[in-house]
């Protein structure tokens, strides 16, 4: 990819994103984040979900303003969306009661240009994404890639110098998002788009690797930008590449060795207690283990070669390692997850023994379950409203992060027989051990 | 073939619908456009009668007293047609109100916080007053209008149908603009649509199958008000307007049992030829803003539709028609864009929050002072007393009638939905039953109720739920329907029969259709109570006491106080018994017995 312009198209300049709490106080999304995106590149912000990567690609689309920071596009500031920039969305965001044709014309439509010029426009730009014959569909009709077609045809249609995409695959299955990412990139390279830079947000990590010539990874909480990968294989690249591979290693470390820093400073912070749990139910941690033992793996394996087999993203993936390694039943070094000793047992286990087994490093492992038994015996009934938790955890995290903590350690506690939850009187209840 | 022609063809073709069409022309093998087909005759024949018809109407209706109001009300059955025409001419413009007011009551209260904190109270009560009491004060602010003008009682009742609609209209566009979905939100705002554009390519589309649906529900209730609200009598003032309420008045007046059946008959005509020739194409039509992301097994019909769709004439003479609108809805127009939108306000908003508070409770203490000048001489405790002991009278029939009902439709209701063949035929019956003005029927229990010499106490309160239990009926039915399969089938392969698949199964799926339906036929009860609890035949009175009866004497007499007072009363109660019954009951339903 030629950079000939050195002047960034699109540039964020110490961005950051805060949101109000419902006690009022702010939260911080995102921290001092700089990115600036030239010309003739495809740029990569990758990021697991929860780390500020759509906030981040809706500021740049002048969606949503920053908090403090500027973003300049082209060199004037941006106070909008504006003439220039177009965004493709992870759900379409199709209008459901329009023809394919109607719904590319819609952008246009929006600018005021007058029905010939927009037909002719729009037809032009279904031919270039390859919806031919399909113009007088409905949405309904289509299946997801075809759609998604659509929402790039729509985007392309205004002639945009920058195009922004919030996860534009992650909705469609394995074989669609190949077809729809090979079109693209052939679009790409033959100079046939009309747009000169393109930001993809994404989860998928072999998706960056694939297809970006930069990679900015965005993780923390507050989300900063921690590592800036280029990326300067050749088009087309292949996965089983010895340099792709090193890539993608390469930032499954980072991401690894983020979440076990925060693991640990959590840890050694209230107690343990106050410590955000991965929302993983018991079922997945158990076929992961049991994946893990197995041949190929034999009690461990890279996280880039689990990803590949099981087919789960960064997302799932990732929060089902953290799990094992916060019950101790894996380790997570590197880019590798290995079981430890008490994992192989887990395996090998029937499901009484791995009742058992959970219950024991749930009790060891994970303070918070303790705490909750501790107060579930001192009461005079057993039981406690999880009012009372929530509290305790809102104190340090959001509401939905207190949320989804008490929703996973019921999940784990039930599984476990150390207490279970009364939805109807919304409270925590002892069971006998 | 003219080039005009070639793209005319390609236009529809793209539009989706017309694909038949051009395989039409290829079929003859000639690219001459066909001259006109029976399709264009008859829909032809439609329009014209309709503009004819409406002419004609608008016509009598602003002539002066003199000659509009005829001194006698025809009981021929042959003046019957015209008077069933003045009667859907008036509903038809209480829609078009009722549009109008949705679109900007509605959309003020979702787009302004502020505005929404006091108009979405406002419309819950508004919702809760009888519509039949609106009635007496509007007569005479009307009235007083157009002194000497038939437009004043034609404005009253037409506003009477007004209420009756717009506020469940003004509802559901209210809680859908609140539920737009936030990806094409977003999308609209990516791609700088402007605000007028995105109220009339998306919100308006959005809203639209709901908007339908109320509409349908609206005008269906409404069939009920247009025929009590014809015949106006409050103090001494009154009215007859032309029209099929006040042929049934006249024939109550005279005794005139055939002239009853007649009027019957042509009602029954004019709400099935309502239904086919407006509601069935809006349905079939507004299935296309359905954002459900799968296509539907069952497509909605229309011969109309179809009809309107396939034949040429009618897209050239709706084409002008289609491309103004179009061109207006295209344009980059931002009301209130002289309004500055600063980034940080003049003033806090806490502080705004709270001048905003006071001033609403200034005006709220300004309107009961003047409530209470206006009431406080003519009324007494023991006034209050009359009326609430009324009140609870009435109370207590709605509630043993709707208990009744229950009992009754929703077993067969079940029974009908489990049987999909006979729920099609079904359920347009009890859709045109809800709809069927029950008033109408009332002339008929009176004078068997005369003949036998019963109790009115106990026998008129059925009329109140002789409209509206049918709304019970069809929700049930429908919530049958749409009972999924895998459940009936779990249920059926673990052999639970009897009562225990009465509660464990099919209540509690049925439980939110159902408590939309009683909650439907509550409302619909206390608003007929006015008009069923005293029924004349001839010079014969029936009263049967209750909060209704005692509304419906103070408005002959006129006696404004007490009128205000037994509406209030109602209005309260009804308030009530939403917020302790039927609120906690639908929360319930939501919360425990969703298939979801």
């Amino acid at each position: 990819m030629d950079k000939a312009a050195t002047t960034p198209v699109l540039d964020l300049h110490n961005v950051s994103k805060d949101f109000a709490k419902p006690s009022g106080e702010p939260l911080t999304v995102l921290a001092d984040i700089n990115v600036s995106l030239r010309e003739g590149e495809i740029l990569g912000l990758l990021g697991r979900s929860g780390s500020g990567k759509s906030t981040l690609l809706r500021i740049a689309a002048g969606l949503i303003a920053p908090s403090s920071g500027d973003v300049t596009y082209r060199g004037q500031r941006l106070g909008g969306p504006t003439e220039g920039i177009a965004v493709v969305f992870q759900t379409f965001a199709l209008f459901p009661w329009l023809t394919v044709l109607e719904n590319v014309e819609a952008s246009l439509d929006a600018l005021g240009i007058d029905r010939q010029e927009t037909q002719r426009r729009a037809l032009a730009a279904i031919d270039l994404i390859g919806l031919d014959g399909f113009q007088s569909a409905y949405p309904r009709e289509l299946s997801g890639g075809m759609r998604q077609r659509v929402g790039f045809a729509r985007a392309l249609v205004i002639d945009p110098n920058v195009l922004l995409m919030d996860e534009p695959f992650s909705a469609l299955d394995v074989l669609t998002a190949e077809t729809l990412r090979t079109d693209l990139l052939d679009l790409w390279t033959s100079h046939r788009l009309p747009t000169k830079a393109i930001l993809i947000v994404t989860h998928n990590i072999e998706e960056a690797v694939l297809l970006c010539d930069r990679i900015l990874v965005l993780s923390g909480s507050p989300g900063q930008v921690t590592a800036e990968i280029p990326v300067d294989l050749p088009q087309p690249r292949n996965r089983l590449d010895q340099e792709f591979r090193a890539i993608a290693d390469e930032i499954y470390e980072i991401l690894t060795s983020r979440s076990l820093a925060a693991i640990k400073a959590h840890k050694e912070s209230h107690g343990g207690i106050i410590h955000p749990l991965p929302r993983v139910f018991t079922n997945r941690m158990s076929g992961l283990i049991e994946r893990l033992a197995r041949p190929p793996c034999e009690a461990g394996a890279d996280l880039a070669t689990l990803s590949h087999i099981l087919n789960m993203q960064l997302d799932d993936l990732l929060p089902a390692a953290e799990a094992l390694h916060i019950l101790e039943f894996a380790e997570l070094m590197g880019d590798r997850l290995s079981l430890t000793a008490a994992g192989r047992s887990f395996a090998d286990a029937d499901i009484e023994e791995r009742k058992r087994l959970f219950r024991e490093h749930l009790l060891c492992f994970v303070p918070l379950a303790a705490h909750i038994k501790h107060v579930l015996d001192e009461r005079a009934l057993h039981r406690a409203p999880k009012l009372r938790f929530e509290t305790e955890l809102e104190d340090t995290f959001t509401r939905g992060d207190a949320e989804k903590t008490l929703r996973t350690i019921i999940d784990w506690g039930r599984y476990a027989e150390l207490f279970t939850y009364d939805d109807r009187a919304r409270s925590f209840v002892a069971l006998q051990g | 073939m003219p080039l005009a022609d070639v793209e005319f063809i390609s236009r529809q073709a793209t539009k989706g619908g017309v694909v038949q069409h051009r395989t039409e022309f290829y079929r003859y093998g000639v690219f001459a456009r066909r001259m006109l087909s029976w399709r264009d005759l008859v829909a032809a024949l439609v329009v014209f009668a309709l503009l004819v018809l409406l002419g004609l109407g608008l016509r009598q209706m602003m002539a002066p007293v003199a000659s509009a109001m005829p001194q006698n009300i025809s009981l021929s059955p042959w003046a019957l047609p015209a008077y069933t025409l003045r009667t859907t001419l008036r509903m038809f413009i209480a829609l078009f109100a009722s549009l109008l007011f949705t679109f900007t009551y509605a959309t003020l209260a979702a787009k302004s916080r502020r505005a929404e904190m006091v108009l979405i109270p406002l419309l819950d009560v508004l919702q809760s007053v009888p519509v039949l009491g609106y009635l007496s004060f509007t007569v005479v602010f009307f009235v007083s209008l157009f002194p000497g003008s038939v437009l004043g009682p034609e404005f009253a009742a037409i506003f009477a149908i007004f209420t009756s609609q717009a506020w469940n209209m003004a509802f559901s566009f209210y809680q859908t603009l609140r539920t737009v979905p936030l990806d094409i939100d977003e999308a609209t705002r990516a791609f700088r649509f402007s605000t007028w554009q995105r109220f009339w390519r998306l919100e308006v589309p959005f809203a639209m199958p709901g908007l339908i649906w109320n509409m349908m529900m609206s005008m269906s209730g409404g069939w009920f008000f247009v025929v009590a609200s014809e015949a106006i009598s409050v103090g001494n003032i009154s009215y007859t307007l032309p029209g099929v309420g006040s042929y049934v008045a006249k024939a109550i007046a005279e005794r005139d049992l055939h002239a009853v059946f007649y009027a019957i008959a042509a009602m029954t005509i004019a709400i099935v030829a309502y239904d086919q020739l407006l509601f069935r194409p809006l349905v079939a039509w507004g299935d296309k803003f359905r954002a459900e992301q799968t296509a539907a097994q069952t497509v909605p019909k229309s011969l109309v539709l179809d009809l309107f769709q396939h034949s040429a004439f009618m897209h050239r003479l709706g084409a002008p028609i289609g491309s103004g609108l179009d061109f207006l809805a295209r344009q980059r127009f931002t009301p209130f864009a002289w309004v500055p939108r600063l980034s940080h306000p003049l003033v806090p908003q806490r502080a705004g929050d709270i001048i905003w508070f006071a001033c609403i409770a200034a005006a709220a203490i300004y309107i009961a002072l003047l409530l209470v000048h206006f009431m406080a001489p003519t009324l007494t405790w023991h006034d209050v007393q009359v009326v609430v002991g009324n009140g609870f009278l009435t109370l207590l029939r709605v509630v043993v009638l709707i208990i009744l009902a229950t009992l009754i439709w929703v077993p067969i209701g079940v029974h009908v939905g489990l049987r999909p063949k006979l729920a099609e035929k079904i359920q347009p019956v009890a859709q045109f039953l809800a709809a069927f003005p029950a008033n109408l029927l009332f002339p008929v229990a009176v004078v068997l109720i005369v003949h036998f010499a019963a109790n009115p106490a106990i026998w008129l309160p059925p009329l109140m739920i002789l409209g509206t239990q049918w709304y019970i009926l069809f929700n049930v039915i429908a919530g049958t329907t749409a009972y999924p399969n895998d459940f009936k089938e779990a249920a059926a392969t673990f052999r639970i029969h009897g009562w225990r698949w009465w509660r464990d199964v099919m209540l509690p799926g049925i439980f939110p259709y159902y408590v939309t339906g009683a909650i439907t036929a509550s409302g619909g009860s206390w608003n007929a109570s006015i008009v069923a609890e005293v029924v004349s035949w001839g010079d014969k009175r029936l009263d049967a006491g209750g909060l209704g009866s005692y509304i419906a004497h103070m408005t002959t007499a006129g006696d404004f106080p007490r009128i205000a007072l037994g509406i209030a009363i109602m209005s309260a109660m009804i308030v009530t018994m939403n917020r302790l019954i039927w609120r906690p009951l639908y929360a319930y339903a939501e919360r425990r017995t969703r298939l979801d």
